[in-house]
């Protein structure tokens, strides 16, 4: 909880939340964000290691100083273990994209040109349509769609921040 | 052959009856010690309804489920126990929300228990099903949604360790009928389940000694006490510090009587409505420590130029108060009681007889005041009230202009004998909670003080006063205006008046007297102590109706987001400035 208040201030924050896996968590932590009208950029929610918890990965933009109360807030919910902010430097942090393109030679050429900067792989391709898959850091996956966007992105599907913190450290 | 018979089904191995839902329910209500649910039936509770017939818990029967909510939350705040509503699903369900957001803003410990569709039918728009574990999530300390019949204990135990452990708060559970009328074959003693769930204790003995630094560095202190203090019962904690600081207390609406109001070292509330005496000490304060406030924007005016140059300690139970509003110096994060214990150890006696002589002389310069030559004043007839009282009764007040001057006028002794809606600003609270607080405290003197206005929104609760003979005494302080409104429309509207008028106020004496209360009219200055008196002394529910002048005005006053400096004492002759600050 402490940590909140030494991350250096940016608008995009990521903060991971160990609840009890029980239903309305969900909405019980969404209402902190909502009512002090702070923007979810991002949600994962996902089983942890123990079943009777769940993990849940936030990304969301504002000011530094609603955030930190937005984390105290939170950790006040009876179903929540703890809630914690993470910065790039104390953890890692991952996404996972998919994207579809038009099946065009030039696009497929294209992708295998990108293919060796960034981590890619064709999951799926059919005659109109080809999919793509790419994990990296959201920076990556940002450049990566940056680039590839005069290539006529029919879909894209990404996962959401995932972090998980370095070390002893709990997440 | 009746007795023959008799005798023969006790003799017979009879099989273990099995107990349902309801019947669990009411066993775990008993088994955590509760007196009193305050309810209001309906199709979904009827099985809860059936088991109270043959409970020791007495049920009172309210004529709306508000009501219920402040008369429970009005018990909880007399007694320190959680105050219990069992309301009906759908309609029942939502009109608990006012008094359940009421308690969640001041910290009362309360359960709430509604009635609810059958569980497959959950989602389908049932008859009176509405989702009130949705609607009241953000007014809820915590709530459940009963899915398995079995779960009872368990889930009543969280709740009744929940709501009135670390920072009280309101508990609803969410019962479908299903679960109270189906069989429960479980045990009744269950664990906790609520790993998430930690109260903060004495606090950090660092944190403690670090403020006690502070202290003795401090030349001019002030203690600023709030409603945390009350509820833990720091009263004595609180008491020995001010005595070995000697330093002068200022409490908020809620504080009241933690520190005993008549000690010359107390300055009374401060804020928007408080004394002169006590802003003016929090501007010239070297220090100001607040033991269980959250610095609410009715005390801090402009959290920008608050205090600014004084050191600013706050101990709190609740880590998330830290830093909220006020950015403090030091802070302790633990139960006020504990905590003001272990700091009397470590700070040294002051000598602040210079710093007790200014605030001395702001009490003495800019004392309250008020006068009758323009007729009764409500701030007479709550004068004379405390007057006759000295403190002895527990005052509970509705919300508006009555309930600054009582603030004013009504100095407390004791934390549990001031109950007011004070983060809420609930009007229609006064009546029913006084209620709930007379239920607590059967034998003492429980006075309601409202206005015409919030009375009017809860009074079918007269006849929960008269069928149990409750000999509550409720004040209507009768200015046939939304009193508190009105005046900042004469204040910063032009005078303007939109939707202040009561017109059409019913005659309160014989309406008291339609639900067999005995009613009391006061309008003239000679009569209120006489009138008073009698009706404070009479065995039953007695309706006080004071009429008095219309056009009466709250001194002192700090408008809203302005800091105490720019305090208006004396009624202004010109125009002011549109308030900037919340409501």
């Amino acid at each position: 909880m402490a940590k909140a208040n030494n991350i250096k201030k940016k608008d995009t924050h990521t903060i991971s939340m160990l609840v009890a896996n029980k239903p309305g968590v969900l909405v019980r932590v969404a209402l902190v964000f909502a009512r002090r009208g702070y923007n979810i950029d991002a949600l994962v929610v996902s089983p942890s290691v123990n079943p009777r918890y769940s993990r849940m990965t936030i990304t969301a933009k504002g000011d530094p100083d609603t955030l930190d109360q937005i984390i105290k807030q939170a950790s006040k919910l009876i179903d929540m273990i703890h809630a914690e902010e993470h910065s790039d430097i104390d953890a890692v942090h991952c996404e996972l994209a998919l994207l579809k393109l038009k099946a065009t030679a030039a696009n497929k050429t294209v992708i295998a040109k990108l293919a060796r900067k960034f981590h890619v792989r064709i999951v799926n391709e059919s005659k109109e349509a080809v999919i793509i898959e790419q994990t990296g850091t959201t920076e990556e996956l940002d450049e990566f769609e940056g680039l590839l966007k005069k290539h006529n992105i029919i879909e894209m599907v990404r996962s959401g921040k995932l972090v998980m913190a370095k070390g002893k450290e709990s997440t | 052959m009746l007795k023959k018979s008799k005798t023969k089904t006790r003799k017979k191995p009879s099989p273990k009856k099995q107990m349902t839902g309801a019947e669990a329910l009411v066993k775990c209500l008993e088994n955590h010690g509760v007196e009193y649910i305050f309810g209001l039936s309906g199709g979904s509770v009827i099985p809860i309804f059936d088991v109270l017939v043959d409970s020791k818990i007495k049920l009172i029967l309210v004529r709306h489920e508000q009501g219920a909510t402040h008369m429970a939350d009005g018990y909880a705040r007399a007694t320190g126990k959680p105050g219990v509503v069992l309301v009906t699903s759908g309609p029942g369900s939502t009109n608990t929300v006012t008094g359940i957001m009421t308690a969640h803003m001041d910290s009362v410990p309360m359960i709430v228990l509604t009635g609810q569709t059958i569980s497959p039918m959950l989602g389908k728009d049932a008859f009176q099903e509405a989702d009130i574990a949705g609607i009241s999530m953000p007014v809820v300390k915590h709530s459940y949604l009963v899915k398995k019949t079995n779960d009872l204990p368990r889930i009543l135990k969280e709740a009744f360790y929940i709501t009135n452990t670390g920072r009280p708060g309101p508990v609803l559970i969410d019962l479908p009928k299903d679960i109270t009328s189906g069989p429960f074959t479980g045990s009744l003693n269950q664990k906790m389940d609520i790993p998430g769930y930690s109260v903060p204790g004495k606090g950090n003995q660092k944190d403690i000694l670090k403020i006690a630094q502070l202290f003795n560095a401090s030349k001019k202190p002030l203690l600023l006490v709030g409603h945390g203090a009350a509820i833990s019962k720091a009263e004595n904690a609180v008491r020995a510090l001010a005595r070995k600081l000697k330093a002068p207390v200022v409490n908020t609406l809620l504080g009241k009587g933690v520190f005993p109001e008549s000690s010359p070292l107390n300055l009374g509330m401060l804020g928007m409505h408080g004394t002169a005496y006590a802003n003016k000490a929090l501007i010239n304060c070297d220090l100001i420590c607040s033991i269980g406030s959250r610095w609410d924007d009715r005390i801090n005016g402009n959290n920008n130029e608050f205090c600014i140059g004084a050191v600013k300690i706050h101990i709190d139970i609740d880590p998330a108060e830290i830093g909220k509003v006020v950015q403090p110096d030091a802070h302790v994060i633990g139960d006020a009681r504990l905590v003001v214990e272990e700091l009397v150890k470590h700070v040294e006696p002051k000598d602040t007889s210079k710093w007790l002589q200014e605030v001395g002389f702001y009490r003495k310069e800019f004392p309250l005041k008020y006068s009758n030559d323009k007729g009764l004043t409500a701030q007479k007839v709550i004068d004379e009230l405390y007057q006759i009282t000295k403190g002895s009764a527990t005052i509970v007040t509705d919300v508006g202009q009555h309930q600054m001057w009582a603030a004013q006028f009504c100095l407390a002794e004791r934390g549990d004998k001031w109950i007011s809606s004070g983060g809420a600003g609930t009007m229609g609270f006064g009546f029913p909670a006084a209620i709930g607080a007379q239920f607590g405290k059967p034998k003492e003197l429980v006075v309601a003080v409202c206005g015409d206005g919030g009375f009017q929104m809860t009074l079918s609760e007269l006849a929960t006063a008269s069928i149990h003979k409750l000999p509550v005494k409720v004040i209507i302080i009768d200015n046939k205006y939304l009193g508190m409104v009105r005046q900042w429309q004469e204040l910063f509207f032009d005078n303007r008046l939109s939707g202040v008028d009561l017109e059409g106020n019913p005659d309160f004496v014989k309406l008291a007297e339609a639900y067999g209360i005995k009613g009391v009219h006061i309008d003239k200055v000679e009569d209120v102590h006489k009138k008073l008196k009698a009706a404070l002394a009479y065995k039953g529910p007695v309706v006080i109706h004071a009429e008095v002048i219309k056009e009466g005005n709250v001194f002192p006053m700090v408008p809203a987001g302005k800091s105490a400096h720019h305090i208006i004492i004396e009624p202004p002759t010109t125009q002011l400035e549109k308030p900037t600050g919340s409501t």
